[in-house]
């Protein structure tokens, strides 16, 4: 019986600007259980970040969680005190971000960094922490670890930064790490290697990652369920390979689809999503993602739709479901995208006849 | 469940299908009006350019006094229904002294910009857009200039070639150069280093035309910024001059000569220190909120 | 929590200073640096005094025109030049001078006949001195405090008061602070209350002479290092590696000490360089209005009666303050920021 460590509850979190008010996280609930690798996906500005921060209660000016609650095995962050969620922070529940580069103190050396992530806490004695630093450091892979340790964060490269990140995230042995974005400022090759280390990671000390990425490829590779959310909410959740193989959102299906798979022969072109995100102060009546929606219907645009379950473990947030819509509609929206990317091109390339011909 | 049909097309049909977009002037100007400060300080800004310009014709028509001629028997006097703020040693009315002060204050402090983006404007281009030695050789020479503490130099300028409107202000135009001309070069080299310039080069275009096509409309705000600020700086440093006496010199009325000759007298008549002071001050805090209203306007990071 | 200023916690009992030397080229490239930045001064001094003494010999008339009063005779004019080696041709001035210089020898005034400049200098240096160092006490801890806590608590009462003080303090001139000061502590104060002590408003003296003088020198850089401090501030507050730090649970006195300010300081450091140019200007000023017989009364009084080597001299002085101030602030900002390369 898999057992919670974490369980959002009906969070949401939000920005008071000069504008209005931005709705970043509406409604949101989720669990991770312990060991787990759960995936967060969804286009910038979807709440993901967001979600993290406030399950670490870090959400920047002028935002705040205005309601629901975070239930960290059996007590609520929500209402934790300043020293209690210090406690927390790096502790139970550990964090990284996104780039590397900015993400660590330029004028201190790595080590002492790491050093202080396990000295703001009871868990380990000074000595123990200074011991700590180095196995951390080849624990992920850095080579020349009790060297490298008194250098500063300009003199590491940017794949060495991440995982030196990620040394300090576990430094304490969370339960759970989350991890925003980790890859999304490194190389490819580089991204290949974070991605391997995270799973050994979480095979060998059992810390719970929850992934939050843009990258559906990224999610495949590590993580046993996935969460996807869109204009602050989920809107599908459900195991990888279920998800992978039958996505029941239209924003997950088109997001499968927008992704190259070197594994599929050439015969399904690339499909994009049409229009921009929505504006999170304006939000468009019913469901948040119809305008966009080429599967939409009437219903769509006034009644939003609730989580429903649509398979074994899966849910999603939809009136029509992928399931419902007939292969012919499908393939003729990738037909119709398809044929409209062919008259450009045609367009295009008469054009440069002409102009050729011109001259 | 009806049969859902595509739609392909990309009609923006609902009002939160677009987010805003306002060119840049206009959000630039949009949000300097929140500012009240700025508003505040553009707004004296504008009554003093309008006293300088008017003061002249306002002491034809009688309106002012003239401020150059001398009450003796009402020296030092305190405000009355006659000098509204008073009369200083020599009995002139010092608000019509003060209102005519203006006119230096202003022409020294703005024009002397000019003289600034001039020489400033002109090393930093040629530095770099040359780079190289030519660059070095130029920072060089611009890192001894800064190394001049600007009021002793001015003085000793001031002091060697007899003082006068013209001498002041080449004074504070040559002293103060240094912050211009780093600012343009480093605008000059961060263009440079555009791949944009790359291309036109392999293209085939001349790359100082593209250099300079991107760098006015690149460099404008941060160098209006710095010449904004500079406006204070200069106007203080004339008040400073004319105060030590190497400045203009009496009777035509400046801000700084007013406080000179307040001083004498500080004792018996405090206010006549008091207004000029108070003018220079207003002054040069209406051009300090321009600037931070200006500099808080243009930052990128503060956009939407 | 031991402090990582230099060599970070020295692990086994090392002293830092062993870091410094240790097999890291960057000890080497270090005293390399300070030598060459020592160097670069004197270019830099040579410079100051060389287009000094170009200006002073550009100036039209001679330093005997007393200016609308008696003319000397041309032998005793004759006899002046001889006297004071001005009827040498202007290149060899310059080079006896620049000998002169570096034996600290600075020639003989003009205005006070036998007096040499250098024993003027030497006696009007305390009083600057001693001003001088003060306001910079002054402008240190309350210009970096200002700034800090108005960063802190951006928007709040606090910040406001405090950047208004010092959008106030940047745009007054100090000549107008200091008369307001002297208008209110011996003038309305006295007028109010008929007591005729409260501060004394001129002179100098090693009591509360002091505190007047002081504070209107140290108002304009207090001011400038404020507003400064504050936007170092806030702008560290932005990133990422400050958030970083709150993810880990640190506390928050670790926070603002150890990674905010260590960085927001920073450019504070390298203004502390410019911060000497407006003490030095700022002299000139302080003593006019204070009548303080320092160094920056007596350049006033030199440039209204044109006495050249006094005038030369008191630029060198400055300017060499203001080149070593700025050469300290240089080398200290190697020490503090690791990221500056020493190519």
């Amino acid at each position: 019986m898999p057992v919670p460590i974490l369980r959002v509850e009906d969070l949401k979190t939000q920005f008071f600007t000069s504008r209005g008010v931005v709705q970043a996280v509406d409604g949101v609930s989720l669990h991770v259980n312990e060991g787990e690798t759960v995936g967060v996906v969804g286009e910038s500005g979807c709440g993901k970040t967001m979600t993290a921060l406030s399950i670490l209660r870090l959400v920047p000016e002028p935002g705040r969680i205005v309601s629901g609650h975070i239930w960290f095995r059996d007590r609520d962050v929500t209402k934790m005190d300043v020293e209690q969620i210090r406690e927390f922070r790096g502790n139970d529940v550990a964090m990284i971000f996104q780039d590397p580069m900015t993400s660590l103190n330029p004028v201190t050396r790595v080590g002492i960094q790491i050093e202080e992530a396990m000295t703001a806490h009871e868990r380990f004695s000074a000595r123990d922490a200074l011991g700590r630093v180095v196995p951390l450091l080849q624990r992920v892979r850095i080579p020349a670890a009790d060297r490298r340790k008194e250098d500063y964060p300009h003199q590491f490269s940017g794949g060495m930064r991440q995982r030196a990140m990620i040394a300090m995230g576990l430094a304490n042995e969370p339960s759970l790490l989350i991890a925003d974005e980790p890859t999304t400022a490194l190389d490819v090759t580089v991204q290949a290697q974070i991605v391997t280390l995270l799973k050994q990671l979480n095979r060998e000390l059992g810390t719970a990652i929850m992934l939050i990425t843009h990258n559906m490829a990224l999610v495949a590779s590590i993580c046993t369920r996935v969460i996807v959310m869109y204009a602050g909410r989920i809107v599908e959740e459900g195991p990888v390979g279920q998800i992978f193989k039958n996505p029941q959102h239209p924003y997950t299906w088109s997001l499968l689809r927008s992704v190259p798979r070197v594994d599929e022969t050439r015969r399904s072109r690339l499909v994009s999503i049409t229009g921009l995100p929505p504006d999170l102060v304006r939000l468009p009546p019913g469901c948040k993602f119809h305008p966009r929606c080429a599967f939409r219907v009437d219903r769509c645009s006034e009644d939003e739709p609730s989580l429903e379950e649509v398979g074994d473990r899966q849910v999603a947030r939809c009136w029509v479901l992928m399931r419902n819509v007939p292969q012919e509609a499908a393939k003729e929206l990738e037909a119709v995208t398809i044929s409209q990317e062919a008259a450009q091109e045609l367009k295009a390339v008469s054009e440069l006849e002409e102009a050729a011909d011109g001259s | 469940m009806a049969v859902p049909m595509p739609s392909a097309s990309l009609e923006l049909q609902h009002d939160w299908d677009v987010p805003e977009q306002v060119g840049l002037w206009t959000d630039v100007w949009r949000r300097f009006r929140r500012n009240r400060l700025a508003v505040g300080g553009a707004v004296i800004v504008v009554i003093l350019i309008l006293d300088a310009a008017l003061a002249g014709v306002l002491v034809q028509l009688g309106i002012i006094q003239d401020p150059i001629k001398q009450h003796v028997e009402t020296s030092l006097a305190g405000p009355s229904a006659q000098h509204l703020l008073g009369t200083d040693y020599l009995g002139r009315d010092t608000l019509s002294r003060l209102m005519f002060g203006a006119r230096i204050s202003l022409s020294i402090g703005i024009l002397v910009q000019g003289i600034y983006v001039l020489i400033g404007g002109t090393i930093g281009l040629i530095a770099g857009y040359a780079g190289g030695r030519v660059d070095n050789l130029l920072m060089r020479f611009t890192d001894i200039w800064y190394a001049f503490p600007d009021l002793l130099f001015v003085l000793v300028l001031v002091s060697v070639f007899s003082p006068s409107l013209l001498s002041i202000f080449v004074a504070i135009g040559i002293v103060n150069w240094v912050n211009l001309a780093r600012l343009v070069r480093g605008q000059v080299l961060s263009i440079k280093e555009k791949e944009f310039v790359e291309s036109a080069r392999a293209v085939g275009s001349s790359q100082i035309k593209i250099v300079l096509r991107h760098l006015v409309p690149n460099a404008l705000g941060p160098v209006l910024v710095t010449l904004t600020f500079g406006i204070p700086a200069a106007i203080f440093l004339e008040a400073a001059l004319s105060y030590i006496g190497v400045g203009i010199q009496p009777p035509t009325p400046s801000w700084g000569v007013m406080i000179q000759d307040g001083y004498q007298a500080i004792y018996a008549s405090p206010l006549q220190v008091a207004f000029p002071g108070i003018a220079i001050a207003i002054t040069m805090l209406s051009f300090t909120f321009i600037g931070d209203g200006l500099r808080d306007a243009l930052d990128p990071r503060m956009r939407r | 929590m031991a402090n990582t200023a230099i060599g970070g916690r020295p692990a086994g009992g090392a002293l830092p200073v062993r870091r410094l030397l240790a097999p890291s080229s960057r000890g080497a490239a270090l005293a390399l640096f300070v030598v060459r930045r020592v160097l670069w001064m004197v270019p830099v001094v040579f410079f100051v005094i060389l287009i000094t003494f170009v200006l002073m010999h550009l100036a039209p008339g001679s330093p005997w025109d007393t200016g609308g009063g008696r003319q000397l005779s041309a032998t005793i004019v004759h006899n002046l030049n001889a006297r004071y080696g001005l009827d040498k041709p202007a290149w060899q001035q310059f080079l006896i001078y620049l000998w002169n210089v570096v034996h600290f020898d600075y020639g003989l005034s003009y205005q006070y006949q036998g007096r040499t400049v250098s024993s003027l200098l030497l006696s009007g240096w305390p009083y600057t001195a001693t001003i001088g160092v003060l306001a910079f006490c002054l402008i240190v801890p309350v210009g970096i405090g200002l700034g800090v806590v108005a960063a802190l608590r951006q928007n709040s009462r606090v910040d406001y008061l405090a950047m208004g003080f010092s959008t106030f303090g940047a745009s007054v001139p100090n000549f107008v602070v200091g008369m307001m000061l002297i208008i209110i502590f011996g003038v309305t104060l006295y007028n109010i209350t008929g007591a005729s002590y409260f501060l004394p408003v001129s002179g100098f003296g090693l009591d509360d002479h002091l505190i007047l003088p002081v504070v209107t020198l140290a108002l304009l850089p207090t001011a400038f290092i404020a507003r400064l401090t504050r936007a170092s501030t806030l702008d560290i507050l932005r990133q990422d590696y400050v958030r970083t730090a709150w993810a880990k649970g640190l506390s928050e006195r670790l926070v603002v000490l150890k990674h905010i300010l260590k960085n927001s300081l920073i450019p504070v450091v390298t203004a502390l360089g410019p911060t000497f140019a407006f003490l030095v200007t700022g002299s000139v000023i302080v003593e006019n209005v204070f009548a303080i017989p320092g160094i920056g009364r007596s350049f006033v009084v030199a440039v209204l009666s044109r006495d050249y080597p006094m005038i030369l001299a008191t630029v060198v002085l400055f300017s060499v303050v203001v080149a070593v101030a700025n050469l300290v602030v240089d080398v200290l900002y190697v020490f503090i920021d690791p990221r500056v390369r020493l190519s």
